[in-house]
C-alpha cells in the first residue's frame, strides 16, 4: 500500500511538471512557427505600401492599409472606451464605496459582459449600425470595438482603484474636496500606473480582435481619410490573404501574422514596463 | 482658469459618471434586445424548436436548421475542454503548491503572452502546425484519411487558447486557499500529494468547476481560429477527424451574403442570440460556484 502511495506521489508530480512545461513549450512553438514562416516573406515594401492592383494574385504592394487601419481603429476605440470607462471605474470606487451590494452587482454585470464572445458584439454592432444609418466604416468599427473592450478596461481599472486605501479618501474629504474632485484628482493620480496598464491591455485586445469588426469596419485597399470610410484591419487582412490560392499571397499572410504578433508583443512589453513606472505621484502607505 | 466653478464642475463630472455607468450596466440588455429584435423576423415565422433541432440548412430555400452548427460547437468545445482541463489543473497545482514564488514570476508573463496572442494568429498557427500534423501523422496513425481540417484540429487550437484564461482563474483559486489548511494536513502526516488530493482539491472544487465553466463559455464563442481550421462543412460530424461547422463560424463566414437572401440576416442574428444566451447562462451559473467557493 505504501509503495502504491509513493508511486502515485511521484506519478502525479511528473505529470504536473510535464503539463507545466507543455504549456511553455507550446508558447515557444507558436512564437517560433509564426516567426519562422513570417520572416521569410516579410519585406520593407510590404510594411510601407498599400496593395497595388492585383495584389491578391501575387503582384506588388503591401499591407500598410491594414497596419494603419488597425492602429486607427484601436486608438479610436481605446480613447472612447477610456472616456466612458474611467468615470465608471471611479464612480464604483468613490461614490458607491459604501454600497457594497450595488458595487458587487455592477462588477457582476461587467464580468458577464466581459464573457460575451466578440462575434456577438460584431453582430450587435452591425444591427446598431443599420439602426442609426451608418455604412460600414471606421466609425462603426470603433463603436463596436469600444463596446467590446469596455468591460475589460473598466474591470482592470477597478482592480487597481479598489486597492486605494480608504484613508486617502478620508484625508481628501477632510481637506474639503468633494467626491468628484477626490475621484479625478486623488484616485486617478494614485493609480496612474494601473490605469496605463488597463489602457494598454484594452489596446492589445482592440488591435487583435477580428470577429467584432468583420461586419462593421468593412475592408478597403486604401488608408481611410475620414471616420466615414471603410477601413482594413490586420487580422482580417491575414484572414483574406490566407483564403487566396496563390502561394505568394499566403506567404504574405504569414508575414502579416508576424507583424500582428510583433505589435502585440511590443504592447505587452510596454504594459509590463510602464506599469512599474509612474510612482512619482503615488503616495506610499 | 476654469470655465465653471467647483460646484458646477462637480455636477458635470457626476452626471458624466452616472451616464457612463448606466450605459455600461444596461449593455447586456441592449445586446439582448438588439439581437432579439433582429432575429424576430425568423422567430415569427418558425418554431424555435424546429430551428434548433432541424438539420437542413439551405437559406435560399428558406430552410434554417441550426442543429449541425450547434452540435459542431458542442463537440469542438467539449473536446477542447477535455484536453485543456487536466493540463490547466495540474499546472495550477504545480505552480502554486510545489514551486517557489520565483517560478510564478516566470510563468505569469508566459500566460499573459498566450492570452494576448490574437485569435487569428492562433488560427495561422493551427494551419501551419496542427492541420498538417493531423493529416500527415495522426490521421494515418488511426487509419483515417483526413485533410486535417477537422473537429479535432479546432479543438486542439481552442484548448491552447483557453489555457491562459482557465489557468489564471485556477491559480487565483489555489492561492486563495488559506495556508493553515495545508499546514494542518501536512502536520497530521499527510504527504504533499495527499494534501493536494484530499484537502486542497476538495476545498477548491467549486472554484475548479467555475474555472472550467468559464473556459467552456469562452471556447463556445471563439470565432476566427476555429473558423480557419474546422473545415466549415455543414454536416453532422461522426468522428473527431470529420470536418464540422460552428455557430460563430457560421456568422463570420456568411456576413457578406446575408443581405441578399430573405431572412438570412435574421438567421445569423439568431445564431448570435444563441451564443449570447449560452454565454450569459454559463457565466451566471459559474458565478454562483465562485460565490460558493468564497463563502467557506
Amino acid at each position: 500500500m505504501k509503495l502504491i502511495a509513493k508511486i502515485e506521489e511521484k506519478f502525479f508530480k511528473v505529470l504536473m511538471i510535464l503539463s507545466t512545461y507543455f504549456i511553455l513549450a507550446i508558447l515557444a512553438l507558436i512564437i517560433y512557427s509564426i516567426f519562422e514562416k513570417g520572416v521569410k516573406s516579410i519585406s520593407w515594401e510590404m510594411l510601407t505600401t498599400i496593395p497595388s492592383g492585383g495584389y491578391y494574385y501575387g503582384k506588388g504592394g503591401g499591407i500598410l492599409n491594414a497596419i494603419l487601419g488597425s492602429l486607427f481603429l484601436a486608438f479610436g476605440a481605446t480613447l472612447l472606451a477610456f472616456i466612458i470607462g474611467l468615470p465608471v471605474a471611479l464612480y464604483i470606487n468613490v461614490f458607491l464605496v459604501k454600497y457594497k451590494k450595488a458595487v458587487n452587482l455592477i462588477r457582476f454585470i461587467l464580468d458577464l459582459v466581459w464573457g460575451i464572445p466578440s462575434i456577438v458584439y460584431g453582430a450587435f454592432g452591425f444591427s446598431l449600425m443599420i439602426f442609426i444609418g451608418l455604412q460600414t466604416s471606421l466609425l462603426a468599427g470603433i463603436l463596436t470595438v469600444t463596446l467590446f473592450i469596455l468591460p475589460i478596461m473598466i474591470r482592470s481599472m477597478d482592480e487597481i482603484l479598489r486597492t486605494v486605501p480608504i484613508g486617502l479618501m478620508e484625508a481628501s474629504y477632510s481637506l474639503g474636496s468633494n467626491k468628484s474632485e477626490t475621484a479625478f484628482k486623488i484616485f486617478t493620480r494614485q493609480s496612474v500606473s494601473g490605469i496605463i496598464t488597463a489602457v494598454l491591455l484594452s489596446f492589445g485586445r482592440a488591435i487583435g480582435d477580428a470577429a467584432s469588426v468583420l461586419f462593421t469596419a468593412g475592408y478597403t485597399d486604401n488608408v481611410p481619410n475620414s471616420l466615414m470610410e471603410p477601413v482594413a484591419t490586420l487580422p482580417l487582412s491575414i484572414f483574406f490573404q490566407l483564403a487566396s490560392p496563390v502561394p505568394e499571397v499566403q506567404n504574405r499572410a504569414y508575414a502579416s501574422a508576424l507583424v500582428l504578433t510583433l505589435i502585440i508583443l511590443i504592447v505587452s512589453l510596454f504594459t509590463r514596463g510602464l506599469g512599474k513606472r509612474y510612482h512619482k505621484t503615488k503616495i506610499n502607505f | 482658469m476654469y470655465l465653471l466653478n467647483r460646484q458646477q464642475r462637480h455636477v458635470v463630472n457626476s452626471t458624466w459618471m452616472i451616464v457612463s455607468l448606466m450605459l455600461v450596466a444596461l449593455l447586456p440588455f441592449f445586446l439582448f434586445l438588439g439581437l432579439y429584435l433582429k432575429s424576430f423576423l425568423l422567430l415569427y415565422d418558425y418554431n424555435i424548436f424546429d430551428l434548433i433541432f432541424s438539420r437542413e440548412w439551405r437559406p435560399s430555400a428558406g430552410k434554417f436548421g441550426f442543429y449541425p452548427f450547434i452540435v459542431g460547437s458542442i463537440w469542438v468545445t467539449l473536446v477542447a475542454m477535455l484536453i485543456s482541463a487536466p493540463v490547466c489543473l495540474l499546472t495550477a497545482i504545480y505552480v502554486t503548491q510545489y514551486t517557489k514564488k520565483r517560478f510564478l514570476r516566470v510563468m505569469h508573463p508566459a500566460i499573459d503572452i498566450l492570452a494576448g496572442i490574437p485569435s487569428v494568429v492562433y488560427g495561422v498557427w493551427g494551419l501551419l502546425v496542427i492541420v498538417p500534423f493531423i493529416s500527415r501523422y495522426l490521421g494515418p496513425f488511426f487509419g483515417v484519411k483526413t485533410m486535417g481540417y477537422s473537429i479535432l484540429a479546432a479543438s486542439f487550437v481552442l484548448s491552447i487558447m483557453i489555457i491562459p484564461f482557465v489557468l489564471n482563474i485556477l491559480i487565483e483559486i489555489f492561492r486563495a486557499i488559506p495556508m493553515e489548511l495545508k499546514e494542518a494536513a501536512l502536520s497530521l502526516g499527510a504527504t504533499q500529494w495527499q494534501t493536494v488530493k484530499h484537502v486542497l482539491m476538495r476545498k477548491a472544487l467549486p472554484g475548479i468547476i467555475a474555472a472550467f465553466g468559464f473556459g467552456l463559455a469562452r471556447a463556445f464563442g471563439e470565432t476566427m481560429a476555429v473558423l480557419m481550421v474546422v473545415g466549415n462543412v455543414v454536416k453532422l460530424p461522426k468522428s473527431l477527424f470529420d470536418p464540422g461547422y460552428t455557430l460563430p463560424a457560421l456568422i463570420a463566414n456568411n456576413y457578406g451574403e446575408m443581405l441578399s437572401i430573405p431572412r438570412y440576416d435574421s438567421a445569423l442574428m439568431f445564431a448570435a442570440l444563441i451564443l449570447l444566451a449560452v454565454s450569459l447562462f454559463f457565466n451566471l451559473v459559474m458565478h454562483f460556484f465562485i460565490v460558493k467557493f468564497n463563502k467557506y
